[in-house]
């Protein structure tokens, strides 16, 4: 799951890493008395969508009087902002984040992962803030500082003071830059985070060490401990499909294809896109149903389909295992009698009873296209396309 | 000799009395797997499935005897239980627990540390089909009549595409010495390498089938162990060729974040190392088959 800029920045500041002062506004009015209220000459209007690259579309802008940011507000607010990271349809902007500009000596980069090989906690930075990492790692990976944290103990003072000094940062700054490091990886580490990126971390002329934009990631999976963060989704910036799927306990990935997938097992799923791929088709999505595929996902998950106005074929492959084929077939023809599909469809069994389910289908009344393996139904499915 | 579970191994179920631990005990019960009894805690002396249930891991252990378990925790508890049963001595857990949060995996493994070697406990999954050893146990939630009794290795982190691969081999008349579920997720308890390298120690497995998917470096990883260390062929297909980058696929595990992690990455990398590569999920069995008998294996 992940956070608007402003959110993480406040979590961050609980963690007593240092943020410029802001406050987020929901209309132009607002935004100008923000702007009084945050007071000096200089302010940054930055439009809050889950994105990184915002500069580059148009999302932020520098202000040199609280008119002006009423202006860019207003220019911002209910637009849709279309970054190289959310797609041609961009993400709605409704909050807007006010901010003092910086006066910035360095920027930086500074981010924590989990490292899967090592299954500890990573801390990535580099003197080359303002630039994504791929691009840091592409263009300037000389600059890429790694450090390993040992998660059972945590991040120790040195283990900081080394990524501070090997960042270039002045003998006077280094404790407070430490402190900045350390405050992120317990924000990682207390909080179930998968990501934490300050981008750029900044040196300014007052120096003071500033987290001027910061991206949060968290796992899904620790949601039950975590209602404070639970409480940051904010669903505006997500696919409606998506949040449809999710809130019923699917796995659902919209992509821009032609072909709609309903399959049980995320293995199954990703494969059986391939495969289409190779027929020289398109996948609308990528569904999992979940291993069981129990007739009421199947009923939901063709509702989500029919709700995809992309689709024009739409793929069925689930290979049943304790369910059974025959149960899975009557999900189907469940689903068909309630949900209307104008499409053709294509339906692959496989596993358990798998005769058996075949059966029902063919002395049901639905009317689709058998198929019998992966590759026959990829074809099937393309070919239906026309 | 297969690999982890036999005939004879001796199971106890973690989370036994719950509708679904209770639904596969019967499974493997049924499968012919050496169930001898479960662990809930604040239930034991109570009898289930006509076995004892235990309150503790340690007392099941020291009662039945037990070296593995299989556990169908939620996932708020799951990583307690994990730990118990390490310290109860327990030599093989398999989680089939789907959503334990990354955090709590690594602090499963971080606790798994204090033991030496040999007194360690070995861990599968979480989120993972678990583990059979075809017409002698199964530890797990596939349908065990899809798997042909035999010599090919299959180590898949899909449940459901192992169980495709399963099926294409057996109507290729292929079986199956064992096979495991390493499970979905970014954070787990064995890999890929941990796993073929048993394979490779097995007298019975001839050949290894690998199903792998986008994210994480385990794939390559176990195929670089293979280049080094492996004498029976390895044969592999990676699942989400048309996987879109930064997305997480259904398992959690599944989202492509660096260099080596995409699909055509993988592949690529594999090929370096001698593996042989199914290049559509389709042909798992057929390409299985080819390399049995271009290595005489068949």
């Amino acid at each position: 799951m992940d956070i608007h800029e402003y959110q993480a920045k406040k979590i961050l500041s609980d963690f007593g890493v240092k943020i410029p002062t802001g406050g987020i506004v929901y209309s132009p009015e607002n935004a100008e008395n923000k702007a009084r209220e945050i007071g000096g000459s200089k302010w940054v209007v930055k439009a809050q969508v889950h994105s990184g690259a915002r500069g580059k579309a148009g999302g932020i802008i520098i202000c040199n009087s609280p008119l002006e940011v009423a202006d860019a507000t207003d220019k911002l607010l209910g637009k849709k902002l279309i970054t190289n990271q959310t797609g041609p349809e961009g993400k709605i902007i409704n909050r807007i984040y006010i901010e003092e500009a910086t006066d910035i000596k360095h920027e930086l980069y500074l981010g924590l992962v989990f490292d899967r090989s090592s299954e500890s906690i990573m801390v990535v930075a580099s003197t080359e803030g303002g630039m994504s990492v791929e691009e840091i790692s592409k263009e300037k990976p000389e600059t890429i500082i790694r450090s390993k944290i040992e998660v059972a103990v945590g991040i120790q003072q040195f283990q900081a003071r080394e990524i501070a000094f090997g960042l270039g940062i002045e003998s006077k700054l280094i404790s407070r830059a430490a402190n900045t490091i350390i405050g992120c990886y317990k924000a990682f580490s207390e909080l179930d985070a998968t990501m934490v990126e300050v981008n750029p971390l900044v040196v300014s002329h007052k120096d003071e060490i500033l987290a001027l934009d910061c991206k949060m990631s968290f796992d899904n999976n620790a949601m039950f401990r975590r209602d404070e963060i639970a409480e940051l989704r904010d669903k505006t910036q997500e696919n409606s499909n998506e949040v449809y799927a999710s809130d019923r306990g699917m796995n659902y990935v919209s992509l821009d294809g032609n072909i709609g997938n309903i399959i049980n097992g995320a293995g199954l799923a990703m494969a059986s896109m391939d495969m289409i791929k190779l027929a020289g088709g398109e996948p609308a999505n990528f569904l999992d149903v979940g291993g069981g595929a129990t007739p009421e996902k199947i009923v939901k998950a063709f509702k989500l389909i029919s709700m995809d106005t992309k689709v024009k074929v739409i793929l069925v492959n689930i290979f049943a295992g304790i369910n059974r084929c025959d149960w899975v077939a009557e999900g189907i023809v469940q689903a068909l009698s309630k949900i209307e599909i104008k499409h053709p469809l294509v339906i692959r069994l496989a596993g358990t009873n798998v005769e058996k389910g075949n059966e029902i289908l063919k002395k049901s009344n639905i009317n689709y296209i058998e198929a019998s393996t992966l590759e026959d139904a990829a074809n099937k499915a393309v070919k239906a396309l026309g | 000799m297969s690999i982890i579970i036999h005939k004879n191994t001796k199971i106890l179920v973690q989370g036994f009395t719950g509708k679904i631990g209770s639904f596969h005990a019967e499974e493997m019960i049924k499968y012919g797997s050496n169930v001898v009894g479960g662990v809930t805690p604040g239930k034991g002396g109570m009898t289930h499935l006509n076995l004892p249930v235990f309150n503790t891991v340690k007392e099941a252990v020291d009662q039945t005897g037990a070296s593995t378990s299989i556990l169908f925790v939620p996932p708020a508890f799951a990583a307690d239980s994990a730990m118990e049963a390490a310290d109860a001595g327990i030599k093989t857990c398999v989680a089939i627990t789907d959503g334990i949060p990354s955090h709590d995996m690594v602090k499963i493994k971080r606790y798994m540390r204090r033991y030496p070697k040999d007194k360690k406990m070995g861990l599968v999954g979480p989120n993972c089909a678990g583990i059979i050893s075809p017409g002698k146990s199964m530890l797990g939630i596939m349908p065990g009549h899809i798997y042909k009794e035999g010599k090919i290795g299959i180590v898949s982190r899909s449940g459901t595409l192992g169980y495709e691969a399963a099926q294409q081999l057996k109507d290729l008349e292929i079986g199956v010495s064992t096979s495991v579920g390493i499970g979905g997720d970014p954070i787990n308890g064995s890999s890929f390498r941990d796993i073929i390298e048993k394979f490779e120690n097995d007298d019975e497995t001839i050949a290894v089938l690998m199903i792998g998917e986008i994210g994480g470096p385990q794939e390559v990883e176990a195929g670089q162990f293979a280049k080094k260390n492996m004498s029976k062929p390895v044969i592999a297909y990676i699942a989400g060729l048309t996987a879109p980058k930064g997305r997480v696929m259904g398992h959690a595990g599944a989202i492509v974040s660096a260099y080596g992690e995409s699909a055509i990455e993988k592949v690529e990398l594999l090929k370096e190392c001698g593996v042989t590569i199914s290049k559509n999920p389709s042909v798992m069995g057929e390409t299985v088959k080819k390399v049995l008998v271009e290595n005489n294996l068949n």
